[in-house]
């Protein structure tokens, strides 16, 4: 049996002109209008971007930076839908809105397929690894996950304010992911570095973001050495050995789509726990009505999910043109504002309010088309025994001090200190 | 209300160019549908509707997130 020596060599010094792209200028600082000079990076938007996205909705709808080198921010439901849908005009080929545009060659593969690929490559990237992603397939992680979250509830014991953020919801998709990649599941905040350094470093200089990203791929590698010599059954393994088109993937692309599981996988979830803790400590009738009837749960989550949707994608313009009223151009990023979406009234009832039993709900927090969240079943798991666990242990908790919680900057937002007085 | 001919009628169908998985189906409504080895959406049976079931068709078909689920042949 041949060696596989496709790891051997560092895939990202072997082609010289992926390192090719356009760098725009950093701006940074206080937003002077929303709709001309918007930044998701900004502290306004990290605290509260929904009252900023209603009058953007009413105003634009479309908004326009000139920071980033230039970007777009839909904010109706149906712009963010015809976005999605159309894999024609707009591109996947960068998702992390940043100051730095990979070059089009790239494409259709991008640096994380399948998230960052465009059709036709996508499906078939995307078709490797749907099967250990399936609701069935999640189901095996369930057992498992159900106990870590009763440790962590353990750990709390004597304590009267817990960091729910921190001290339980970061914990737990970290711990599923780094399991079903085989990675040590004591690398924890190892991977929260990642995760800070790749969503939320966007405006550091070039030079910082390259060396942070590049301690990601050193991880990686690290693990794919690990697994050549220990193959075992888990997600690492499978990608070493898939095969696409008749041979072995790319080195970058096994690298690329486990950068992609760890990170989508981690902060996503992390996310969504804590924005819903959030509510409920802070909306004593839901909480008391979801600790008696639990069989509410599934309905109520579907709610968080929507009301408070952590993912914001990006996209880029492929070519000029006029656009629903506006004029993108070439190369141009789109902030595809799922959050946004979901609270456009002309698409829901009560938009901006929670409604934990809504029976209706068309959300779009894990995307529309062909790029939906892979791991959408696998995070509505987390999302439910995480908060299963927690209103069974500790029904009655509120916020220790509201002004204490902080929210991650960035594409994806959710509560990163989220104080609870539990006792 | 509903006579057992009437209500043999009420079909689930799901238009697989639009389903893209989310499960949103058989989540709501686990006695009309289920999932394949990719987790699309797939119609058990023939799709018929029991008439104690419509209200899992009618929830499944207004929570797919892509409109790819379709109830045929009501009133």
């Amino acid at each position: 049996m041949a060696v596989d020596d496709r790891f051997t060599q560092d895939s990202r010094e072997s082609s010289d002109d992926e390192l090719q792209g356009v760098r725009s200028e950093i701006i940074t600082g206080p937003v002077a209008d929303w709709a001309t000079d918007f930044s998701h990076l900004e502290p306004e938007w990290s605290a509260d971007p929904y009252p900023i996205q209603d009058v953007l909705r009413q105003r634009c709808p479309i908004a326009h930076t000139g920071r980033f080198g230039g970007a777009w921010l839909p904010t109706r439901y149906e712009d963010v839908a015809a976005i999605a849908y159309d894999t024609e005009r707009f591109s996947s080929r960068s998702i992390i809105l940043s100051n730095f545009r990979p070059p089009r060659a790239l494409a259709p593969v991008g640096g994380s397929p399948p998230i960052s690929s465009d059709p036709p490559f996508h499906h078939d990237a995307r078709k490797l690894l749907l099967p250990a992603f399936t609701k069935n397939a999640v189901a095996r992680q369930e057992p498992a996950t159900r106990a870590f979250c009763h440790s962590l509830v353990d750990s709390f014991a004597g304590q009267d304010v817990v960091d729910a953020a921190y001290d339980y919801a970061q914990h737990i998709p970290m711990r599923v992911i780094a399991n079903m990649l085989g990675f040590p599941p004591e690398d924890g905040p190892q991977f929260r570095e990642f995760v800070e350094d790749l969503l939320e470093g966007i405006n550091l200089p070039p030079d910082d973001r390259i060396e942070r990203v590049s301690r990601l791929f050193d991880y990686l590698l690290a693990q794919v050495h690990d697994h050549l010599d220990k193959p075992r059954d888990d997600l690492t393994t499978y990608l070493i050995n898939a095969e696409l088109y008749g041979r072995k993937l790319d080195p970058s692309h096994v690298v690329g789509t486990m950068a992609l599981l760890l990170i989508a996988g981690i902060d996503t979830t992390w996310s969504a726990i804590g924005a819903s803790l959030w509510h409920l400590a802070k909306t004593p009738g839901d909480r008391e009505r979801l600790v008696a009837d639990p069989g509410l749960l599934p309905t109520a989550t579907e709610e968080f999910l929507r009301a408070y949707a952590p993912v914001t994608m990006a996209r880029l313009v492929k070519e000029d043109m006029h656009w629903h009223g506006v004029d993108m151009r070439a190369d141009d990023w789109i902030l595809l504002s799922f959050p946004a979406a979901n609270r456009d009234p002309a698409q829901f009832d009560r938009a901006g309010e929670v409604v934990i039993d809504r029976q209706v709900n068309r959300h779009a927090a894990f995307g529309l088309g062909i790029h939906r969240c892979v791991g959408s079943h696998l995070a509505r798991m987390e999302l439910r025994v995480a908060l299963e666990v927690w209103l069974e242990r500790i029904p009655a908790f509120t916020l220790a001090d509201p002004g204490a919680v902080t929210w991650s900057a960035g594409q994806i937002r959710g509560p990163r200190t989220l104080p609870l007085r539990i006792g | 209300m509903s006579s057992p001919e009437m209500s043999s009628t009420v079909k689930v169908q799901i238009n697989t160019k639009l389903c893209q998985g989310h499960g949103r189906c058989y989540d709501l409504a686990p006695g009309l549908f289920g999932d394949d080895d990719e987790g699309y959406g797939q119609v058990l049976g023939d799709g018929s509707v029991p008439p104690a079931a419509e209200r899992d068709a009618r929830l499944a078909v207004l929570n797919c997130p892509e409109h790819a689920v379709e109830l045929l042949g009501e009133g």
